[in-house]
C-alpha cells in the first residue's frame, strides 16, 4: 500500500487561537511598565537596585531550579518569572537591603513556584509568598518606609505610609490623612511600585483591554472593599477615611488588578472568581479596619489563593442539558 | 434583523472566500473505485459482493445487517477487482470493495424514482432512505434512518435543516443550498412527514446570507420558517443549533428526540430528495477541497469511493511544501497520512496545508479560556487533569461523556495544550469502564 510519512498527523482542532502562554506574560509585563516608571522617578536608585536585584535572583533560581528539574531551560524565558520579579519588587519598601531582595526572590521561585511543580501548578502567588516570607521573617526592615521624592520628613526613621498613618497616628481626626491626589500620583510613601495609583491604572486598562485578566476580579475586589469601608466611613466619618482613599491607599490597586488575578492562583469559573474576588476584598477591609495591621493586601490575596482549588470544585458550571435541582 | 445564537463558542478565521463563489464541479470517477463498507456511524455493512463480479453504478454491495448501520452502493459500474482490507480515513484499514470502472455508467435497472414522493407513508419514506444508505452529510454519518423513526413516546414538532456550516474553510454546504434549493425544501418536507413534524427551520449562519434570502424566497408556501444565525463556532452542533433556534435544551445524554426536534443536514435533505424523486442511493457527495496546500481550491460533486488522490490532482495538485492532510473542517477534521484514502459519505472537505507544525505545549496557568468557550458549559482543563492522571470516574461526573469534540478549548488554550484529545481518551476509557460494569 502507498504511505506517505511525510504528512503531519495530529488530533483535532487543527486551528489555534494566535495567543499564547508567554504574550499572556509578557503582555502582563508590559503592563507593568508605567507602575516600574513611576517608582524609578519617586525612589530613583533604590527602586532600580530592587528591581535588579529581584529579577536576577528570580532568573537565577527558576534556571537552577529548570535544571535540577530537567526541564526545558528556554521556559526561562516564559516571562513568569520576570513577573514574579517586577511584582516582588514592586511590593518591596524603597529602603529594604539588597540581600533581603535577594532572599525574599529565592523563596518566590523556590518555595512559591517550584516545590509545587513549576508553572502553572502553584496554589499561592509567588511573588506574595516571597514578600509574605519577608514580611515574618523581617518584620521592621518591611515596615520601615523611605519617603518619596519631593516629600523632606521631619525624621527620616519614622516617616509613615497613609494606611500607618491613618492606623496608627488617627490621621482622620488630626487632618493629616494623605490627599487624593497624592494616593493618585503616587507621591506618598510605600512599597515602591503600590503608590502610583494612576501609572497602574494605565497598565490595568490595557490587561482588560487585551482581556489577559479577568474583569470580574478588581470589580469584586473593589466593589467589595468599597461597600465594606463605605459602610464605617458613613457611619463614622471623623474616624475613617473614606471609600476613595481605600482604595487609592497601600496595595489595592496593585493587589486587585495584577496579584489576585494571576491566572494560575485565581478561579477557573466565572462564579468562582466572584466569591474570590469577594472575598479578598472584604478581608482587606476587615484587617485594615478591625484588625491590628495598616496593611492586609498580601494576606487577602494569600488566604483566598488556598480557598480556589475548593472554589474551582464547587462552582464547576452547568452543562448544556443538565438539571441541577434534582 | 436579531440573529440567533448559543452561549460561549469561538470565532476562528473563515477562510472561505476562496471557494465560496466557486460553483460545484462535477468530477469524473477514476478508473478505479475503492468504496468502504463502513463509511458511517454504527456496524459495518455486510459485502454483497466478490471479486470477479460485473456490477452497475447504484447497484447495493453492502447491506446493513443492523439498525445502526447503512447500506453501501456502487458508485461506477465495472468489475470487482477485490473485496479486502484497504486504508481508511478512519486511520486504519477497513473491508471494501474496489471496482474497475468500466466509464459507462450504467445504471443498477431496479433504481426508480416515486412520481409523488409527497404521498409516501412514513414507513415508505423511512424505508426508502435506508435503502438508499443515506447518512448524515454534515461529517458524523449517522444513519438517517434511524433519525427518522422517532420513538412513539416522543413527538416531533419541529425539524431543523442545519445550513450552518460553521466550520472555517468548508463551503460545500454553502454551494448545496445556493445550487439546489429546491431540493433541499422538498427533502426536508419528506422528513417533516416521516416523522409528523408540523414544521422546518432552515437555520443559515449569517456569512451566508445569500443562502438565507434564496431559502426564504423559494420556502414560499411550505411549513418553512427560515433563521438566520449568528457566524460563530459551532453553531451547527445539534444541541447548540438546537439551544440557538429553540431554546431548548437536550437533556444531558440524550438526543434531539427528547426535545421533540429532528436535525438534519443540507446535503442530508438533498440526499432525501434524490432517492426518493430519482430512486438514486447515495453515491455521491459534494465536498471542498482547498487550504494553502491545494493549488486550484474547489468545491467538487465527486464519487463516493474516489481517492483522495485523483480529486486532488483535479483541484492543480498539491503545492510545494504541503505537509499537512485533512477529511473534514479544520476544527474537526481528521488528519491523514497518505492521499490514497477514498472519499467516503462523511467527506465533508479534504484540506491540505503548507508548513504546518506542532506548536510548542507549555503547562496549563489555569487561565479558564477553555472554560470560557466550551460550548456544552464543561472545564475541560479538569477534564484533561484527571484522565491524565486516571481519575477515570471523577471524569465521568465532571462531564467527559458530555463533549462534542468541537474543539473551541484546544482552539482557545494559549499553552496549546491537546485538551480534544486527552477527553477523547477519557471518553473511551470511561465508556469501555461503563460497558464493563454493565456486563
Amino acid at each position: 500500500m502507498m504511505t506517505d510519512p511525510r504528512y503531519l498527523i495530529k488530533s483535532s482542532p487543527h486551528f489555534s487561537d494566535k495567543d499564547s502562554v508567554p504574550k499572556i506574560m509578557y503582555t502582563v509585563i508590559l503592563s507593568l511598565i508605567p507602575a516600574v516608571l513611576a517608582s524609578l522617578y519617586y525612589f530613583r536608585l533604590q527602586a532600580l537596585l530592587l528591581y535588579l536585584f529581584s529579577l536576577a535572583a528570580c532568573l537565577a533560581t527558576e534556571a537552577v531550579f529548570l535544571k535540577a528539574r530537567k526541564k526545558p531551560l528556554h521556559s526561562l524565558w516564559d516571562g513568569s518569572a520576570i513577573i514574579t520579579a517586577l511584582l516582588l519588587a514592586m511590593t518591596l519598601p524603597p529602603s529594604l537591603s539588597l540581600e533581603l531582595v535577594v532572599i525574599g526572590a529565592v523563596v518566590s521561585i523556590a518555595l512559591g513556584k517550584h516545590v509545587f511543580g513549576g508553572l502553572g501548578n502553584n496554589i499561592f502567588n509567588p511573588a506574595l509568598v516571597g514578600r509574605a516570607f519577608l514580611q515574618i521573617a523581617f518584620p521592621v526592615s518591611m515596615t520601615t518606609w523611605a519617603p518619596p521624592l519631593g516629600k523632606i520628613p521631619v525624621d527620616l526613621a519614622t516617616y509613615a505610609t497613609p494606611l500607618g498613618k491613618l492606623k496608627f497616628e488617627d490621621a482622620v481626626a488630626q487632618g493629616s490623612l494623605s490627599s487624593i491626589q497624592d494616593l493618585f500620583w503616587g507621591n506618598v510613601g510605600g512599597c515602591i511600585g503600590e503608590t502610583s495609583a494612576l501609572a497602574l491604572l494605565i497598565g490595568a486598562a490595557f490587561l482588560l483591554y487585551r482581556r489577559a485578566i479577568d474583569w470580574r476580579i478588581p470589580a469584586g475586589v473593589l466593589g467589595t472593599l468599597a461597600l465594606f469601608t463605605g459602610i464605617f466611613w458613613l457611619a463614622g466619618p471623623d474616624k475613617n477615611a473614606s471609600p476613595l482613599f481605600h482604595i487609592l491607599a497601600g496595595g489595592v490597586i496593585i493587589g486587585a488588578f495584577f496579584m489576585a488575578t494571576d491566572m494560575v492562583t485565581s478561579p477557573i469559573s466565572p462564579l468562582g472568581s466572584w466569591i474570590y474576588a469577594v472575598g479578598i476584598g472584604l478581608l482587606v477591609g476587615v484587617i485594615r479596619l478591625l484588625g491590628g495591621f495598616p496593611e492586609g493586601v498580601m494576606f487577602s490575596i494569600l488566604f483566598m489563593n488556598a480557598f480556589v482549588p475548593l472554589l474551582n470544585r464547587y462552582t464547576r458550571p452547568r452543562i448544556l442539558g443538565e438539571r441541577r435541582s434534582q | 434583523m436579531k440573529k440567533k445564537s448559543f452561549p460561549r463558542g469561538v470565532h476562528p478565521a473563515e477562510y472561505k472566500t476562496r471557494t465560496r463563489d466557486h460553483a460545484i464541479e462535477t468530477i469524473a470517477p477514476p478508473e478505479k473505485v475503492i468504496i468502504p463498507l463502513h463509511q458511517h456511524f454504527g456496524g459495518p455493512a455486510a459485502a454483497l459482493v466478490k471479486k470477479g463480479d460485473e456490477i452497475y453504478m447504484g447497484q447495493k454491495i453492502g447491506e446493513a445487517k443492523s439498525l445502526f448501520s447503512a447500506n453501501v452502493h456502487s458508485s461506477v459500474s465495472g468489475k470487482v477487482l477485490a473485496v479486502d482490507g484497504f486504508q481508511h480515513p478512519l486511520g486504519k484499514p477497513i473491508p471494501a470493495v474496489t471496482i474497475a470502472n468500466d466509464g459507462e455508467d450504467r445504471l443498477f435497472p431496479e433504481t426508480q424514482g416515486h412520481e409523488d414522493p409527497f404521498a409516501l407513508t412514513p414507513d415508505a419514506i423511512r424505508t426508502l432512505v435506508r435503502e438508499a444508505g443515506i447518512v448524515g452529510m454534515g461529517g458524523a454519518a449517522f444513519p438517517t434512518a434511524v433519525k427518522l423513526t422517532p420513538p412513539k413516546d416522543k413527538p416531533i414538532d419541529t425539524i431543523i435543516i442545519n445550513g450552518c456550516e460553521c466550520e472555517p474553510v468548508l463551503t460545500a454546504d454553502y454551494r448545496i443550498m445556493l445550487e439546489y434549493p429546491e431540493e433541499i425544501i422538498k427533502g426536508a418536507e419528506l422528513v417533516r412527514i416521516a416523522t409528523g413534524a408540523d414544521r422546518i427551520i432552515i437555520g443559515v449562519e449569517d456569512n451566508k446570507t445569500d443562502a438565507y434570502t434564496l431559502f426564504q424566497t423559494k420556502s414560499k408556501g411550505w411549513p418553512i420558517e427560515v433563521s438566520l444565525l449568528k457566524t460563530k463556532y459551532p453553531q451547527g452542533a445539534e444541541k447548540n443549533l438546537i439551544s440557538a433556534l429553540l431554546k431548548r435544551e437536550v437533556p444531558r445524554g440524550g438526543l434531539p428526540f427528547d426535545v421533540g426536534i429532528v436535525v438534519q443536514n443540507v446535503g442530508t435533505a438533498k440526499a432525501i430528495w434524490d432517492a426518493a424523486a430519482h430512486g438514486t442511493p447515495l453515491m455521491a457527495r459534494v465536498l471542498t477541497v482547498s487550504g494553502s496546500g491545494i493549488a486550484e481550491p474547489k468545491n467538487l460533486m465527486a464519487r463516493i469511493g474516489t481517492p483522495f488522490q485523483h480529486a486532488i490532482d483535479f483541484c492543480g495538485g498539491l503545492k510545494e511544501g504541503t505537509n499537512m492532510l485533512v477529511m473534514g473542517g479544520p476544527m474537526m477534521g481528521l488528519a491523514q497520512w497518505t492521499t490514497a484514502v477514498p472519499i467516503i459519505k462523511g467527506t465533508s472537505g479534504i484540506l491540505a496545508w503548507k508548513e504546518a507544525e506542532f506548536v510548542q505545549e507549555f503547562n496549563c496557568i489555569r487561565c479558564g479560556r477553555c472554560v470560557d468557550h466550551c460550548p456544552m458549559g464543561l472545564v475541560p482543563t479538569q477534564l484533561m487533569k484527571l484522565v491524565k492522571y486516571e481519575q477515570l470516574e471523577s471524569a465521568e461526573s465532571w462531564g467527559v461523556l458530555d463533549c462534542v469534540e468541537c474543539g473551541c478549548c484546544q482552539y482557545s488554550c494559549p499553552a496549546k495544550i491537546p485538551l480534544v484529545h486527552w477527553i477523547r481518551l477519557g471518553k473511551n476509557q470511561v465508556s469501555s469502564l461503563k460497558r464493563k460494569k454493565s456486563s
